[in-house]
């Protein structure tokens, strides 16, 4: 019983210093964006290597996922001689949940596990410790321009999720099983508000990118130098990031959308 | 014990320095004086806190007891922007070479170029240019970090650390696992940029030969203490057992061949446990 007492105090006292060490680093990161805002090359190559080379694969989950939505949403509403409606119902839930959420973990999986392994990999072999020693801060040099770069590119990477979705969605609905072209994007014209959906899917899009920003920069700053270390700190990306966007989102869709 | 450099013509002194990782005591109230325009070298079998000293000297580590002077500044009571123009003027050669595995070798000497000054392209490629001739590797230029031998890679570290032309370099290991030719290759290059820049050197090696043939004054370092210093022919005339079993290497001595275990004999009988 006392081990197993023993064994708790020591877990949560370990979570917490990786928390307090993680806000320290947050806070750190953060005070380097305004040097980072006056070198734009250090960030424009960060947001090719984390936004631009996930453009693949959100671009192609968000069509299966907008086409499978428009399959779905056809059995449903078809039932009820609502399919007229399949357009509010495919671009309300991708712009809403599955956008920001769907694209926040692919992100994860993608570039959060690669900032991982590549933060990981530099701290094994000594070049953050070489780039102090040459009175280069590696927060500001490094992580900073990568993680604007994951902030940045989150909510441009849902926004096309979505937008592809729902090009899936007609064309499963409107290409394939008939329903009418015109009333897909007028019905969702009328009833997707801008404020409500488009805006709020926006913000959490933000919140997801900049915590899995963090994570993953984090993980691998942090990570053990060695090769199982780096193994360990990418896989703790991915699941942490999951969580946390799972739990966030749970948290904002109740706070934006409780009132309704 | 005699202390035969004077603490004014050195660049780095350290006093009583006292440093531990978790329990185990890496240095107990050591003092080393670096002269200046001299290679110092120290010595010391592997997991003696040689590369710790470096990181130490560096402002990378805290040091538990004691003070760390370079060129008059106290390391570790400086600001953050004062260590940072200090380390300016230090450079230091890891011994993975730490190259930027992102950019070629043109660019990764030119890094700290880049980074600390605003010299027109044209200038830097001049340097550059320059500090690879001196370590002869201008051809390599093109190259990427991880198409260059272990070698070639700390030579353009080393190259990338006097890109700002330093006042010392500490170099870290910088002949383990090179083959022969290479090794002569950097032996003739610390000795040669030392004397022709005008720098202060720190060598952290346990390669006996190459770094007696080079150095100006040697510290032996064993169990967090000092055994024994002096230039590297009185090194290899010590009495002290612990220097002779070093520069000889010899299996057994005061540095023992077996890490502390229980009796081997009880140790074999104790059945029933895994290991």
């Amino acid at each position: 019983m006392i081990e197993f007492l023993q064994h708790l105090g020591e877990n949560t006292r370990t979570s917490f210093t990786k928390l307090g060490r993680g806000t320290f680093f947050l806070l750190q990161t953060l005070s380097g964006i305004l040097s980072v805002l006056t070198r734009p090359r250090l960030l424009l190559k960060q947001m090719y290597s984390v936004g631009v080379l996930s453009f693949l694969i959100i671009t192609i989950s968000g069509l299966f996922v907008g086409m499978v939505l428009g399959l779905q949403g056809y059995y449903i509403l078809s039932d009820f001689g609502a399919e007229e409606t399949l357009g509010v119902m495919v671009a309300a839930s991708l712009v809403r949940e599955l956008g920001p959420v769907v694209a926040a973990l692919l992100f994860a999986g993608r570039a959060g596990s690669a900032l991982t392994a590549e933060i990981g990999l530099m701290k094994a072999t000594e070049q953050l410790s070489g780039m102090e020693m040459m009175a280069v801060d590696p927060i500001k040099r490094i992580i900073t321009p990568r993680f604007l770069a994951g902030f940045l590119s989150m909510p441009l990477l849902a926004a096309l999720f979505s937008a592809v979705g729902i090009i899936g969605g007609q064309m499963v609905g409107s290409g394939l099983l008939g329903v009418d072209e015109g009333a897909y994007w007028a019905q969702m014209q009328t009833k997707l508000d801008f404020q409500d959906d488009i805006i709020n899917g926006v913000i959490k899009s933000i919140v997801f990118g900049f915590v899995a920003s963090w994570i993953a920069l984090f993980e691998g700053y942090d990570a053990i130098p060695t090769s199982e270390g780096v193994s360990r700190a990418t896989t703790r990306t991915v699941v942490n990031s999951a969580f946390s966007i799972l739990g966030l989102d749970f948290i904002l869709t109740a706070l934006m959308f409780g009132d309704n | 014990m005699d202390n035969s450099v004077s603490p004014q013509s050195s660049l780095v002194s350290v006093k009583n320095l006292s440093f531990s990782r978790g329990n185990k005591k890496i240095f107990d109230d050591i003092s080393l004086e670096f002269e200046r325009g001299k290679i110092t070298a120290i010595m010391g079998p592997s997991g003696t806190g040689k590369t710790t000293l470096l990181k130490l000297i560096g402002g990378q580590l805290f040091p538990e007891k004691g003070i760390i002077n370079v060129d008059g500044n106290n390391v570790h009571r400086l600001r953050r922007s004062e260590l940072y123009n200090l380390r300016k003027r230090m450079g230091m050669l890891f011994q993975s070479g730490a190259l930027l595995t992102d950019m070629n070798v043109f660019d990764n000497v030119a890094f700290p170029l880049r980074e600390h000054t605003h010299l027109p392209e044209s200038m830097i490629r001049t340097l550059v240019l320059m500090k690879l001739q001196a370590v002869g590797l201008r051809g390599a230029r093109k190259l990427m970090p991880n198409e260059l031998s272990g070698g070639m890679a700390r030579r353009i570290a080393l190259a990338r650390a006097i890109a700002l032309d330093p006042m010392m370099i500490m170099y870290d290991e910088p002949f383990t696992g090179q083959d022969p030719i290479s090794k002569g290759a950097l032996v003739h290059l610390i000795k040669s940029l030392n004397t022709i820049l005008g720098l202060t050197s720190i060598v952290v090696s346990h390669d006996v030969h190459e770094t007696a043939a080079i150095a100006d004054y040697i510290y032996v370092i064993s169990e967090g203490k000092i055994v024994g210093q002096g230039s590297p022919k009185e090194i290899q005339q010590s009495k002290s057992d612990w220097v002779q079993q070093f520069m000889t290497g010899a299996a057994d001595g005061p540095a023992h061949f077996h890490y502390p275990a229980k009796d081997y004999i009880d140790d074999l009988l104790s059945t029933g446990k895994r290991y």
